[in-house]
């Protein structure tokens, strides 16, 4: 059994969200100096050209990439060997955030009630996902997500007789009524099957995956691979103005479900995927 | 890339000559406003017939700044999507606003009002925050400092880059530009039966 202080974590929080919002990770930047190889509209080039542009003046001078730095969403992976003492884990993630959004000078986008919507000043709550891992490590990665793009994302509760074919049209529609409003070269986590909340969680968690790294599933992979292929011919583009790049990567989680149901989950992420992870 | 220049004060005539898909090089003053600003904005206008600035003449950049680091004039201030704004639109638009910057599509309504006013509706590219606040030379609050990055502000921008998207005569490159590369007929299905009736609709 290892004893660990949950002190630890409120720092490694504050690092990361401040880390996650000022540099763009060279694998994702790498995906626009490849979309301008093979993009065909000039204007979607010259824009693929200010992201590279703007990611690296946000690196080079310590400012946030995006004004809307996000509301955090916390993946906390907890050993079985880990002994947790001191303050309640999730008090010191959501001091970590608050201490990150001040000292970063990160905007500050979390609004208390839905329908009364007063900023708490502070970007907290975080929204936090707990799993258990062998081991006696805490894994945690913090993922500031813009609404630009999660105001877009969609769910559905499918017929099992709709099948891929019924899968794939609504991820197409989903992507299409995105439009020019996710921020596109877009970045699509799927989320099949399971439940309904579960669906939508594996989207978010698809969005953790690197690009270009495909699902170990067979089924899930080739998916994946028809979607960006689809999902490019639909002619968005960068940013919405037209061009042959609108998705740089789609990843699919799958989870066993009900024989009643085929549920599909898509969370949209804009060209600017951004999480950071420490294991302590 | 050509790039237009606007230089304020912009006249109805710069307004108007602005095309679809142009890239444009801004420089002048923009009054900068998102959600919570255009709801407060509409309710003044509402209860005392007249907004917290004169739109006539002006334009409205879509955004929320993050803080200004020190030694900064301020935060990164990307554009923020458009379509919240929609319902606000047309009042302003009927009052003289000339131009809007922001992302994202907009309601049929809005364009409608774009046409029938001689305006413009133009998109800074979303998520290049960083590089966009650059080219903000001055801000100061002009109303609602409680509302934080919500606030109403007034701005002087220098070579601001933006892109025509929908231009006075109801063009718009959100739908020109994606029919323009677009290699398949399966979504906008109604449309598809009607311009290719015989193609197969699965990608």
């Amino acid at each position: 059994m290892r004893i660990l202080n949950t002190d630890i974590i409120k720092n490694a929080v504050e690092k990361m969200c401040i880390e996650a919002s000022y540099k763009i990770p060279e694998n994702i930047v790498r995906c626009y100096y490849d979309a301008l190889k093979i993009e065909e509209s000039p204007l979607a080039k010259q824009i693929l050209g200010q992201l590279i542009e703007n990611a690296n003046y946000a690196a080079s001078n310590n400012v946030p990439s995006c004004q809307d730095t996000g509301m955090v969403v916390v993946f906390l992976k907890i050993g079985r060997e880990v002994f947790l003492t001191g303050k309640p884990i999730e008090d010191m993630i959501n001091e970590g955030v608050a201490l990150g959004y001040e000292k970063g000078w990160l905007r500050k986008s979390v609004v208390s009630h839905p329908l009364e919507r007063i900023n708490t000043g502070t970007n907290t709550p975080a929204v936090i996902h707990f799993e258990f891992i062998d081991g006696d490590k805490v894994e945690i990665t913090v993922m500031p997500k813009g609404f630009g793009s999660e105001n877009m994302s969609a769910f559905a509760m499918l017929k099992p007789s709709d099948g891929i074919e019924g899968v794939r049209n609504f991820i197409l529609d989903t992507v299409e009524k995105a439009g020019p409003n996710a921020c596109p070269p877009l970045f699509i986590g799927i989320g099949l099957g399971g439940t309904a909340e579960k669906a939508m969680l594996l989207s978010k968690k698809a969005l953790l995956r690197n690009p270009g790294y495909r699902s170990t599933i067979k089924k899930d992979a080739e998916l994946e691979l028809q979607l960006i292929d689809l999902l490019n011919q639909t002619g968005i583009g960068a940013t919405g103005t037209g061009g042959t790049v609108t998705v740089f990567d789609v990843f699919v989680e799958s989870y066993p479900t009900h024989i009643a149901g085929l549920p599909v989950a898509v969370n949209i992420c804009c060209h600017a995927m951004r999480h950071k992870e420490t294991v302590i | 890339m050509n790039e237009k220049r606007l230089v304020y004060p912009w006249t109805r005539k710069d307004v108007t000559s602005l095309k679809s898909g142009e890239s444009v090089l801004i420089t002048g003053t923009l009054y900068m406003a998102r959600d919570a600003a255009h709801a407060r904005m509409t309710d003044e206008f509402m209860t005392k017939g007249k907004f917290p600035f004169e739109p006539e003449g002006q334009a409205i950049y879509y955004s929320g700044p993050a803080p200004a680091p020190p030694g900064k004039i301020i935060g990164p201030a990307g554009p923020t999507t458009s379509g919240r704004m929609d319902k606000f639109t047309p009042l302003l638009l009927e009052n003289g606003l000339y131009f809007m910057i922001g992302k994202g599509n907009r309601s049929s309504e809005v364009i409608d009002s774009i046409v029938k006013n001689g305006c413009a509706y133009m998109a800074a590219t979303g998520g290049a925050a960083a590089l966009l606040s650059r080219s903000i030379i001055s801000q100061e609050i002009v109303s609602y400092p409680e509302l934080g990055p919500e606030a109403l502000r007034k701005l002087y921008v220098e070579d601001f880059p933006a892109i025509v998207i929908i231009d006075c005569n109801g063009n718009n490159l959100y739908e020109d530009g994606k029919r323009q590369y677009r290699k398949i007929h399966i979504t906008a299905r109604e449309d598809n039966a009607v311009k290719n009736p015989n193609k197969n609709t699965t990608g």
